[in-house]
């Protein structure tokens, strides 16, 4: 069933994917989106490169291990994002980044504005958490379950 | 430490959760790592849960605001324009109670998972699981905001499933774990239907805030509807009958120490369906009806409960059915003071001791139904086998865990001094003055788990020795220490209930009656 | 007449609630049980984002919005978007207990996945 065109054309598509969903991640809060949204976009490549017929390459053991990590550095980052509020005196989850200057620090304007990327605090970089983490669980459930489907045809 | 103290509320829900994600990064440094990684999160949650307990029980009720510049900052920040956004965690005295139950619980739990999954295969997935079915549940019990309950009462009911189904079993424990998770997904969505109503009606997501503003608005048929929606699926999800079918299948397919904690999340199911029928709508709807509905639902499930247990064969499958029955009690208390709510002076003479009762059975239950769970996986440890038939005469050669086993056999037939009966007492007196019926139902339960609790002891510790075991031996210190630490408890809690009642279990039962206590017009908050 | 396109939102959400659970209640396949589980999930998400609905509103993003236009509520927004999550975690365990099921018991037939009562 596997065809070499389609197999071809989908690894060009790729790298698009995940830049889209890269996209999709960093505006999050600017634009529709966010962590979850981008997230999951990134792991359509994913789908992409198994339903094409790449399936070897996309659930070989190594990028099975290096999805997993990319689940618990996103949940690591997150979670230390969260606490490092509380850590600056806030609560828990306190954006404690916002309106502070440098990273992601700038003040919002107020009323409807073009949006600037640099600014929102915490929250971009818990888009980026999230996503990383979601692009990893997701690509391991979609692996793990066409392994489970291959082995239930074989065995 | 006052730093400590002040983050409390987020470090209960926070520690487990960070305990659960650092393992993903560190299973690949060893078992003992793992191990020391997951008993730290659940302890140290543990420790933050009880002393946020003692602070509310010394205190009074803590709120904490998330996100935002100080835990203390009020609910509506300055620049939402009036709306309430932010979440809280608000702890009362009844949120401390349930606390302090699922610290004593996961703690004796988790030490008995490091030994008793010792030869599972797949402990980088427990642990994690585990952790997060505990902050879950602290979740649940913490929160003051009904979308955040929902969330977390899916975040245990996923990691509930998954640890039901996590020893395969040639399908056996998936399948439970599939039925499992359908129902609490199907729950889970009626809850999130009923939600949605009260936040289309009234704009708000905050418990407290919702309680004043619906006894302010009226009760009205989208009220009504959304109250259905969202008690039903936590009656199921506490396991009262009618929908307790999932229950036993669930209970008896998980591993011991799960089912134990288990225990406790459908404890803070029912804690949830006692603050919305208390402190939600309690302010305003038909109370009697409610009540006796309640009621109802109660003896059902205590009579259907232990029925169904008595021709069981599989140990586990029997401690299941009893707790549908002990499910039965703690409603049947709840019932009772929600029917004469309307009427202060029927709730002074015996509507609060009998949710006083209920709350105190509900901590018993806790501890000596995951005793019972925690001793049973205990035989099935060493012996292999969860027929009742095929054991006997373990008595000899497991001391211990039959000590161990006895303590809460006799607690959950309610027989003196252990904890089963002091609640059971406090459940019989009070009711007795709503209804004397009632009273004698519950008796007549209590007979009955008595009668099939013998049944039990008898097979498997008493008899002839069977030369298949001959050669077992007691289970490992971590696992019996563990369930000493719930034998011990049952003992005391029935050895001084004065003192539980008057210092935990009356301000319990006063923080679910005083609605207006707990109920907050926005008004005041701002 | 015009009342029931004012609240077509809210009808396509209890048609849909009614379809789901006619499937996951009747199917016997533990598949199309699932299935219709995620119909009964998409039903109760559509009923939240309506009910967040306002005429003539545009979406509650600041980013390029005219002056002072009426938004539609973002909170109901939120809450779907954290339904959707969960529901995709729910989905995945639930497929995957199914396959477990499957590779054990060699169907799917709900009749048939009645061991635990035996």
């Amino acid at each position: 069933m596997r065809s070499r065109i389609v197999g071809y054309i989908a690894s060009v598509f790729y790298p698009f994917c995940l830049v889209f969903g890269l996209y999709v991640v960093t505006h999050g809060h600017l634009t529709p989106g966010g962590g979850f949204q981008g997230g999951a976009v990134m792991a359509t490549a994913v789908a992409l490169m198994i339903v094409s017929g790449m399936f070897t390459v996309a659930v070989r053991e190594k990028k099975v291990v290096r999805y997993k990590w990319c689940e618990a550095l996103g949940l690591l980052l997150f979670v230390a994002l969260a606490f490092g509020g509380m850590l600056q005196g806030g609560s828990f989850f306190h954006n404690w980044l916002a309106n502070a200057g440098g990273c992601f620090g700038e003040a919002v304007a107020a009323g409807p504005n073009g949006g600037a990327l640099n600014t929102g605090g915490t929250i971009p970089l818990m888009n980026l958490a999230v996503g990383v983490e979601v692009f990893g669980g997701i690509s391991i459930i979609l692996v793990t379950m066409v392994r489970a489907m291959k082995e239930n045809r074989d065995g | 430490m006052n730093t400590v103290l002040l983050h409390s509320p987020a470090l209960i829900v926070g520690l487990p959760i960070f305990a659960a994600i650092l393992l993903m990064v560190v299973s690949r440094f060893g078992e003992k790592v793992r191990a020391v990684v997951f008993f730290a999160g659940i302890a140290l949650a543990s420790l933050a849960a009880i002393s946020l307990a003692e602070q509310v029980l010394s205190l009074g009720a803590v709120r904490y605001v998330f996100g935002a510049p100080s835990p203390a900052a009020p609910l509506v920040p300055p620049d939402s324009g009036g709306i309430p956004v932010r979440i809280l965690f608000h702890v009362d005295a009844a949120g401390a109670l349930m606390l302090l139950v699922a610290a004593l619980t996961s703690v004796a739990a988790a030490l008995y998972a490091l030994r008793s999954e010792e030869r599972a295969s797949g402990r980088e997935y427990f642990y994690p699981l585990f952790l997060l079915l505990v902050g879950g549940v602290y979740g649940m019990v913490a929160t003051g905001d009904l979308f955040n309950f929902f969330v977390f009462l899916e975040i245990t009911s996923l990691a509930g499933a998954a640890l039901t189904a996590y020893r395969i079993d040639h399908g056996l424990a998936a399948e439970a774990g599939l039925k499992y998770a359908v129902v609490s997904t199907l729950g889970g969505l009626s809850f999130l239907l009923g939600v949605g109503i009260l936040l289309a009606r009234h704009n708000l997501l905050n418990m407290a805030a919702l309680g004043a503003r619906i006894d302010l608005a009226g009760f009205g048929v989208p009220e009504a509807v959304a109250m259905a929606l969202m008690i039903v699926p936590l009656a199921m999800k506490c396991g009262a009958v009618p929908m307790h079918q999932w229950t036993p299948d669930t209970y008896s397919r998980a591993p011991a120490p799960v089912s134990a904690f288990l225990l406790v999340s459908s404890q803070a199911s029912l804690y949830g369906l006692f603050r919305i029928g208390f402190s939600l709508f309690g302010l305003s709807m038909d109370v009697s009806t409610v009540g006796l509905f309640v009621v109802i639902l109660a003896v059902l499930s205590m009579f259907i409960g232990v029925t169904m247990a008595i021709p069981q064969h599989d140990v586990k499958r029997l401690i299941s059915h009893h707790a549908v029955s002990q499910t039965g009690y703690m409603l049947l208390g709840a019932g009772v003071c929600l029917a004469v709510l309307g009427d202060p002076e029927k709730v002074r003479v015996f509507g609060r001791d009998a949710l006083a009762g209920s709350l105190f059975h509900m901590m018993n239950y806790a501890v000596y139904n995951g005793l019972l769970f925690l001793a049973a996986g205990a035989v099935i440890y060493r012996t292999g086998t969860r027929n009742l038939d095929r054991m006997g005469g373990l008595g000899r050669t497991m001391p211990l865990t039959m000590a161990c086993f006895g303590v809460g056999a006799l607690a959950i037939a309610g027989i003196p001094p252990m904890s089963g009966f002091a609640s059971k007492w406090v459940l019989y007196e009070s009711v007795f003055r709503y209804s004397p019926l009632l009273s004698m139902v519950a008796m007549v339960v209590s007979l009955l788990t008595l009668a099939s609790f013998v049944k039990v002891f008898q097979a498997m510790f008493l008899g002839p020795q069977r030369a298949a075991y001959a050669a077992v031996r007691d289970v490992p210190a971590a696992m019996w220490g563990a369930m000493a630490v719930l034998a011990v408890l049952t003992v005391l809690l029935g050895l001084f209930p004065d003192v539980v009642m008057q210092r935990l279990l009356l301000p319990a039962a006063d923080a679910l009656i005083n609605q207006t206590a707990y109920t907050m017009p926005l008004g005041g908050a701002q | 007449m015009a009342d029931l396109f004012a609240h077509m939102p809210l009808v396509v959400a209890g048609l849909l609630l009614m379809i789901g659970l006619a499937i996951a209640l009747w199917k016997r396949n533990l598949i199309q049980m699932l299935m219709g589980l995620t119909v009964v999930e998409a039903a109760v998400n559509l009923f939240l984002v309506a009910s967040g609905y306002r005429h003539d509103a545009i979406a509650p993003i600041y980013t390029n919005a005219a002056e002072g236009a009426r938004m539609v509520l973002p909170t109901v927004q939120a809450l779907t978007l954290t339904a959707i999550v969960i529901g995709l975690a729910t989905t995945a365990l639930m497929l995957s207990f199914v396959i477990l099921i499957y590779r054990y018991y060699k169907t799917l037939d709900v009749n048939e996945v009645r061991k635990l009562r035996e």
